[in-house]
């Protein structure tokens, strides 16, 4: 049975208006030409195949049903579990399921911890356990570990180049029917990168991230390739269900503050007068209020809510939910106002530009002037805005979760992943997995990103246009 | 040659990718000889700026010169190392620019600058510097150099800084220097001092100036020798005198032909046909000849090849080939006579009665926006525009023309006075009253780039007004009239459905013409409608527009600083300073006999074409005030030649000199009139 949560709502809602605005481009050149700019960037390209990947789990974990059980032997009616699960969660169940005791090392074989242990004998020794699940295939793992690995990785890895080379057999396929060209020419023209969009660099990334993520798929059947956390839980599953949790910060808390920046921004750059007074006066005050005293007020408040209601909830992921979005509103409600102020400042500008008098002499209504003429030159400080922002909101989340006022503790994030590590970094002897996925995956996320916000920035931005 | 300061042979520079280059340069050679101005003269995008940037090997980073030798004294310029060059750059050779808002720091003072030029190219410091830049103000006559010294660029008007850039290029005593445009933004009595100033310290020490401008009146006052430009060739070469009297080219003629003057009012304007080629075309014959009337097949097929004359070489078959050059001379025939509009003198019907309109920004200071005084943009102005007729508003920049133009059409709310358009009271109707009025009057900006929405379809540009009018045709109806009015300003119908970057500066003013015409407006404001596009296309706009008003009977408000298109096109005029009109009436009594001294003024600063009349040019000293602290009594005695006592107390009335002709002046207020008035 499908369950939705609101920021599934959201998300889908998301890569709608994604979707509508890429038709809607589509056909219009000024929309189109900037896009081609960031196309022709080789890193840009590379960039956006990681980010990719990222959303293509996220997407995949943002799709959540109640499983359904047997049957019910009485009416025959089915049953749901209580549980909800996202797609993403059936695809990785092994992950999900295989559980340890226990802290247990990346690739170890044994737990992390001592445990008394009775011998056949009958006596009784403390040492370390053999893991249920990790290289649990092994007799001997001290002898048969590093050759288990490199021979399962290899053999991966292999598998991945297989299929990555069938990809581009398909692209360069398709590529030369679209463009009724040879293959072979349409080869050349991709190793030169000569092409207008940068497909080498892509395929030499999906490349890459192809042989790594077989790899991983195949490690981590048998071993547990980035450890076990306390309660013995899977960290690769951790941080790869903490991508979601990150992408919805970064997405939708943009979402949530664009009507507001857009709107006041430009009526207060265009109407001035007591409209912009007002305005100012608003995100001149909220932006003076501390960010982190705000959030941990807004969120403290929804805790007490949450936990007075508790009946209204049906499951524990619902309310984790619920938390989550909460979050991304109160991070809306306090970074709007920058893009807000940068576009009163942009309006100002334009309102004096000589079209929009004229539109204004040809009497069209303020209303058709702001969405016709304004809105539209706008735009690109908009998307430079979000994509510059989306890295920041990123980071944010993990510094709000370590000061815990970030998403539930129950819900998987890279916040909470690091929050988890401040004990374990004091244990002796440390557990640094946690720390290290999390910066991992946080780290080539926020790269990735900022590496192509850059390319946008620069063709989409009119000032650095002109240079070159 | 021993006389040459600069010999240029051959050179030829290319822009953008290597597969498809512009050349913006094309083998082109000429030579500047010692002491002596040489004018380059072209329309934009002829590569006449590039020229002068290959020359100093400042070219942008997409631009590199392909071949041909810089003969600078004894250095080919083209040879030398970066660090050598930086020797010639301001030593050598220096260079001023178009923009002098942008070529100063901001953040340093005049001081700082000039002393740095000094430093570098002299080694000079300390006291001796001082006093050397304090010189140098001195000898670009910049008024008390002791206190400019400390100032920043800012507190400086724009022919101010102008001479601070001369100041600059002049720290290196160079042997050469280039200006690029001059004076192009700056006003026409500014202009002339600038000019005036160049020529003099020409004279005094000894340089050559290689002047590149557009602006044939500028090239008649200065220049010793003009070479003619036209895509990234020289066509002509020749004598001041010689190119004046009788110029050769093809080219050069229909220049001349396509300025608009008094004479040849009441007909339409000579036109050059096409449009100026790509510079990525590779030319097979000679690059004028599909717009050359007299073109013949080996112009298409042969390159031209230099025909030397005495004092003239000229690019052309005819004389190459010893065609008959006689007729040339012949008055082209001309394809569309205008009808004099003009003789109807008889009264039509008041269109606009602006009476003592005001616009006043106030001028707020520290925290709770206190209001410290006003901006007197525009101060009590009155005008009538009848039916079907021009009436041209001309001042400097900074006067508050452009103001009195928006405050007609409400687009600023005036701060006090009345504009009664057609029988109705504008200043006073709501804004919904007033959008639905907005048909009628319509406006035309100067900037053809910035008037236009990058973002919309040309169809959606001009369908807006009809669209806003609520106007409920249906779609194909709209289209058809969208198109009819392209075909109006002579735009080919297909041209709905392209973008405004598409089109030239020329065809983008045929848009915003259009978009103005949509809604059948009785009067159009053309705020300096021909200021931003060259001479060829200046014509092809003043014929459409004089063409329209024939047509449809629309009333123009024509904003200008240009007095030649103001002699042709306009039936009445206004002359404007510090946001008050000091003198107006017809354009014919107004022209021949000013007499307001800044009339007198301002008609004396244009550069006219004759070099043969040397006429004598009244210098105004100084700048315009600041609107925000107008001078007390009348508003132009500080730069007055004729100022009297009672010009300090109060300003005057009006006076008329015929029942056309009204001036604002003490002069004429005393009971026996002083005719001052320059007759020209």
């Amino acid at each position: 049975m499908l369950v939705l949560f609101w920021t599934d709502v959201l998300i889908f809602l998301l890569v709608g208006m994604v979707l509508i605005f890429v038709l809607y481009a589509r056909r219009r050149e000024h929309l189109c030409a900037p896009w081609r700019e960031v196309a022709r960037s080789g890193v840009a390209m590379g960039s956006l195949v990681v980010l990719g990947f990222y959303i293509v789990i996220g997407l995949l974990d943002s799709i959540h049903f109640r499983p359904a059980m047997s049957p019910n032997q009485d009416n025959g009616q089915v049953q749901y579990a209580n549980e909800i699960l996202s797609v993403f969660d059936r695809l990785v169940t092994p992950l999900r399921v295989r559980g340890e005791k226990t802290y247990s090392a990346p690739f170890a074989a044994f737990l992390y911890t001592k445990e008394t242990v009775e011998l056949p004998d009958g006596r009784q020794r403390r040492q370390f356990p053999r893991l249920k699940y990790g290289a649990s295939h092994l007799t001997d793992p001290e002898t048969e570990k590093t050759a288990d690995i490199v021979m399962t990785g290899m053999f991966a890895a292999a598998k991945g180049l297989l299929v990555w080379g069938v990809l581009c057999t398909v692209l360069i396929t398709a590529l030369g029917k679209w463009k009724h060209q040879a293959l072979r020419s349409v080869f050349a023209q991709m190793r030169a990168g000569q092409t207008t969009v940068r497909w080498r660099s892509m395929l030499y990334t999906l490349g890459i991230l192809m042989v790594i993520s077989f790899v991983a798929a195949d490690l981590s059947m048998k071993y547990h390739i980035l450890g076990t956390d306390k309660v013995g839980e899977n960290v690769f599953y951790q941080a790869l269900k903490s991508i979601r949790t990150g992408l919805v910060i970064g997405t939708l808390t943009t979402l949530i503050m664009f009507p507001f920046a857009v709107l006041l921004g430009l009526m207060a750059g265009y109407f001035r007068g007591w409209v912009d007074d007002v305005i100012q006066y608003l995100y001149t005050t909220l932006s003076s209020i501390p960010g982190v005293l705000l959030i941990a007020a807004a969120v403290l408040i929804l805790q007490v809510y949450l936990d007075n209601h508790a009946d209204e909830f049906s499951s524990v992921s619902e309310r984790a939910d619920l938390r989550l979005l909460f979050l991304c509103l109160i991070l809306g409600v306090t970074s709007w106002t920058s893009l807000c102020r940068y576009l009163r400042g942009e309006t100002l500008k334009l309102r004096e530009v000589d079209y929009i008098q004229a539109a204004t002499a040809l009497g069209v209504r303020h209303f058709t002037i702001l969405t016709r003429h304004i809105l539209p030159n706008v735009m690109h400080i908009v998307l430079i805005t979000v994509v510059l922002d989306f890295s920041a909101l990123v980071l944010a989340e993990a510094v709000l979760s370590y000061v815990q006022i970030g998403v539930d503790p129950t819900m998987n994030s890279w916040g909470n992943m690091i929050n988890s590590a401040r004990l374990e970094m004091a244990r002796e002897p440390i557990v640094w997995w946690s720390l290290f996925s999390a910066f991992i995956f946080m780290f080539s996320l926020v790269l990735a990103a900022n590496l192509f916000s850059d390319a946008l920035r620069d063709a989409f931005d009119p000032r650095l246009r002109q240079q070159r | 040659m021993s006389d040459a300061c600069l010999s240029v042979s051959n050179l030829s520079t290319h822009l953008g990718s290597d597969t498809r280059p512009i050349r913006a340069v094309d083998g082109i050679s000429f030579e500047i000889k010692k002491g002596e101005t040489f004018a380059l003269l072209g329309e934009s995008g002829c590569g006449k700026s590039i020229t002068a940037l290959s020359l100093m090997r400042l070219l942008p980073t997409s631009g590199r010169i392909m071949s041909g030798q810089v003969q600078f004294g004894s250095q080919d310029v083209l040879k030398l190392s970066e660090s050598e060059m930086r020797g010639i750059r301001g030593g050598g050779m220096t260079m001023i620019f178009q923009e002098p808002m942008t070529s100063l720091n901001p953040v340093l003072t005049i001081g700082v600058q000039v002393s740095e030029a000094l430093r570098v190219h002299l080694g000079e410091t300390g006291i001796a510097a001082r006093q050397h830049v304090l010189d140098l103000l001195d000898a670009v006559r910049i008024p008390d150099p002791e206190r400019r010294i400390q100032e920043y660029p800012h507190q400086l008007s724009g022919g101010m800084k102008q001479r601070v850039m001369i100041a600059i290029a002049l720290a290196g005593q160079p042997d050469l220097l280039i200006a690029d445009e001059p004076t192009t933004a700056l006003d026409v009595t500014i202009q002339a001092q600038v000019l005036d100033l160049m020529q003099q310290l020409q004279q005094q020490q000894g340089m050559a100036i290689f002047l590149i401008t557009h602006d044939l009146g500028v090239v008649a006052e200065m220049a010793d020798r003009i070479a003619v430009m036209y895509a990234g060739q020289i066509v002509e070469q020749a004598e001041r005198d010689t190119f004046f009297s009788n110029p050769s080219h093809p080219y050069s003629r229909k220049l001349f032909e396509s300025l608009p003057t008094m004479a040849k009012r009441d007909q339409a304007l000579f036109v050059i046909k096409g449009f100026v080629p790509s510079l990525q075309t590779q030319f097979e014959g000679c690059r004028f000849a599909p717009r050359c009337d007299h073109a013949m097949t080996v112009c298409h097929e042969r390159p031209p090849t230099w025909h030397v004359d005495g004092r003239r070489q000229v690019l052309c078959h005819l004389y190459t080939r010893g065609e008959d050059v006689t007729r040339l001379n012949e008055p082209p025939t001309l394809s569309m006579p205008v009808g004099s509009i003009a003789q109807t003198e008889a009264e039509s019907e008041l269109l606009l009665q602006v009476h003592a309109l005001q616009v006043h920004f106030p001028i707020e200071k520290g925290l709770f926006k206190r209001t410290v005084g006003h901006v007197r943009a525009v101060d009590g102005v009155d005008m009538t525009i009848r039916n079907g007729r021009t009436l041209a508003l001309v001042g400097e920049s900074g006067c508050g023309k452009t103001t009195v133009g928006k405050s007609i059409l409400q687009l600023i709310r005036p701060t006090g006075g009345s504009v009664r358009f057609d029988g109705a009271e504008l200043t006073s109707l709501s804004h919904s009253e007033l959008r639905h009025r907005r048909t009628d009057f319509q406006i035309i900006f100067q900037d053809p780039y910035s008037s236009m929405n990058p973002r919309m379809l040309v169809n959606d540009i001009i369908a807006e007004g009809i669209k806003a009018q609520g106007d409920r045709d249906a779609p194909e109806q709209r289209r058809a009239r969208v198109e009819k009015q392209l075909q109006q300003v002579g735009l080919s119908a297909d041209s709905a459905a392209r973008y405004p970057h598409e089109f030239s500066g020329g065809q983008r003013q045929r848009i915003s013409i259009a978009r103005a015409l949509a809604v059948e407006p009785k009067l159009i404001i053309c705020d300096e409608p021909t200021s931003a596009l060259d001479v060829s296309v200046q014509a092809q706009i003043l014929n459409l527009l004089q063409e329209l008003q024939k047509e449809f009977g629309i009333s123009y408000l024509f904003i200008t600083h240009n007095m030649s298109v103001v002699s042709y096109i306009a039936d009445e005029i206004a002359i404007m300073y510090l946001g008050r009109i000091v003198e107006c009436g017809t354009v014919r009594d107004v022209l021949r006999s000013p007499r307001h001294p800044y009339t007198q003024a301002l008609l004396s600063a244009v550069p006219t074409l004759d070099p043969g009349t040397k006429r004598e040019v009244i210098r105004l000293q100084g700048d315009i005030p600041s609107p925000s602290n107008p001078p007390t009594g009348c508003y132009f005695h500080p730069r007055c030649p004729k100022s009297m006592d009672i010009c300090r107390q109060c300003y005057p009335g009006r006076s008329s000199v015929n029942g056309r002709h009204h001036v604002d002046c003490h002069l004429y207020t005393i009971d026996e009139p002083n005719p001052g008035g320059v007759e020209r």
